[in-house]
């Protein structure tokens, strides 16, 4: 009986895995950029790993080819062991630019991923109030978009991605564009939300720190084109962490010193070829 | 600037230009008159003119017409725009086919177009309103092709990846987005339609402001055609009133300009 158990359960435990994916752009007649080259990457259910690297190295491409907006040139896409065939609808993503629909408030973006899948419209408004509450915005539900600042229409983004409760979290830079003491915040937000059902997590950033604070593992990617998975730490601080204080731990700056030296080498590659 | 003082200035304007004209149309000024009845009429007669023609009745029928003309020109133009902007917008290779030949018919003078409507349609009003939709069809087809087209592709693959299906995507996203558009183009689109009416009453009707102004040019009656005309942009005025309020109310969701205006 166990053993009739153990192989469908040890398949679920990945939630996504990635087995030498290369993705390559060009047009005809060009030679193609090679942005990502024989990469393997794998996130366990209710992991939460994060992708570093230096700028322009392919992590949003990398994400992109997880969500199956990017088809990879070769390789294989598991989403929980199946094959990704088109979108990935196990998968919430939460892009760095703003994705929210402008044309509705923050009630009805929330909302909308319910009623497109058929909820009946009252029932998913309510609910939407409900992830607006627990993201902060209950005030702000009838607010457009413009109406509110960037760390708001984050938080609407989020809500609205955890709405459907996807089984996957993608994230590409997500609080990028905020400044240092809302990222702190939204940070702490995203793990008391995810501490909440552990959703497979892969976010990619370049801010090592945020890094390090929010994951269970940290993957180090190597300068573009033909970037790679260079390095994979774990990251042992205990858990539930506060963003902005776990900074103090000397743990962490024992991680921050060692994922550092590996990563700067990238960081100066790129620096280097920029000033070239 | 305050409400008051802003509506105390542009009335400022008014008085001015009337003063101007009435003093230029009876003061002579070293023995002639600068701007003679003959030619410019005077601000009492216009008004006079005004006044009678409200007060009889007469105006009436010839506004609901241009109205008429106006409204169908407008409503079957836009119909028209909506749905050649998406298909065109969806279906780059039909875009691509007929580009050429869009371009062609836009860059048409209209008023070349008004004598074979009225060979075809005849002199009743849907001469008029199909030279009105000639010019509201390409202004709405160009703004709502831009929408579908400009939809931002993060909003695009947000969408996607919610699960939305291909109606789905119409409903929430592209349709939105172009009617945004055209709506910022309302204020053209429905201007346009109402110089299609009033242009092709002009060149041949029997009934319409451009009929009034028409026929009063006939006869050197220049108090009469500055009548019209006067009635003409009050129902501009009037109109363009009712689309900024319609504007204000169906996208509300958009950032105001910086130095709106009202």
């Amino acid at each position: 009986m166990e053993f009739a158990d153990a192989t469908p359960a040890a398949e679920e435990r990945t939630a996504i895995r990635l087995d030498g994916v290369r993705i390559a752009f060009g047009q005809k007649g060009q030679p193609a950029y090679e942005a990502v080259d024989a990469t393997s990457v794998s996130v366990d259910e209710s992991e939460f790993v994060s992708i570093v690297g230096p700028t322009g190295c392919g992590k949003s491409t990398l994400l992109n080819a997880v969500a199956g907006l990017l088809k990879p040139a070769a390789g294989r896409v598991e989403i929980f062991g199946r094959p990704l065939a088109g979108l990935c609808r196990e998968a919430g993503y939460l892009f760095q630019q703003d994705a929210v629909m402008p044309w509705k408030t923050a009630l009805d973006n929330v909302a909308l991923g319910l009623e497109i899948a058929g909820r009946p419209r009252a029932e998913a408004l309510d609910e939407a109030r409900l992830w607006l509450a627990r993201v902060g915005l209950a005030r702000f539900a009838e607010r457009y978009p413009h109406q509110l600042s960037g760390g708001q229409r984050k938080r609407v983004g989020l809500a609205q991605v955890l709405i459907r409760h996807p089984k996957i979290l993608l994230m590409d830079e997500p609080f990028g564009p905020l400044d240092a003491q809302t990222r702190q915040i939204m940070g702490n937000l995203l793990l008391d939300l995810w501490a909440a059902d552990r959703k497979a997590v892969l976010f990619v950033t370049h801010d090592l720190e945020e890094a390090i604070a929010l994951s269970d593992r940290v993957l180090i990617m190597s300068a573009g084109p033909k970037a790679r998975i260079i390095g994979d730490h774990t990251i042992d601080l205990a858990r539930p962490r506060d963003a902005a204080e776990i900074r103090l731990d000397p743990r962490f700056h024992e991680l921050h010193r060692a994922i550092w030296s590996e990563l700067r080498a990238e960081v100066v590659k790129t620096y280097g070829e920029d000033a070239a | 600037m305050s409400r008051v003082k802003l509506f105390a200035l542009q009335a400022l304007v008014a008085v001015v230009a009337i003063a101007i004209w009435w003093i230029g149309s009876s003061v002579k000024i070293g023995g002639v008159l600068l701007l003679p009845p003959f030619f410019f009429s005077t601000p009492a007669d216009v008004f006079s003119r005004v006044l009678r023609m409200v007060a009889s009745g007469a105006v009436w029928p010839h506004l609901g017409v241009t109205l008429t003309e106006t409204a169908l020109a407008f409503v079957i133009g836009a119909a028209g725009g909506i749905l050649f902007g998406f298909w065109f917008a969806r279906k780059p290779m039909v875009a691509a086919v007929f580009d050429p030949y869009l371009k062609m018919v836009n860059a048409l003078p209209r008023v070349v177009l008004a004598p074979i409507f009225m060979l075809w349609l005849g002199l009743g009003i849907w001469s008029k309103v199909a030279l009105g939709v000639t010019l509201v069809f390409f202004i709405v087809f160009f703004n709502v092709y831009q929408g579908v087209k400009e939809v931002s592709p993060v909003v695009l693959a947000n969408a996607r990846l919610m699960g939305m299906n291909d109606r789905q995507l119409f409903r929430h996203v592209y349709w939105p987005s172009a009617l945004s558009w055209m709506f910022s183009s309302l204020h053209t689109s429905v201007g346009f339609a109402l110089v299609g009416a009033v242009v092709g009453e002009y060149l041949g009707s029997s009934a319409g402001l451009g009929y009034l102004i028409h026929q009063a040019e006939g006869v050197f009656d220049i108090a009469g055609v500055f009548a019209g005309m006067f009635v003409l942009a009050v129902f501009v005025l009037i109109i363009d009133w009712g689309v900024t309020a319609l504007e204000n109310r169906l996208l509300v969701w958009r950032p105001q300009a910086p130095t709106g205006h009202d």
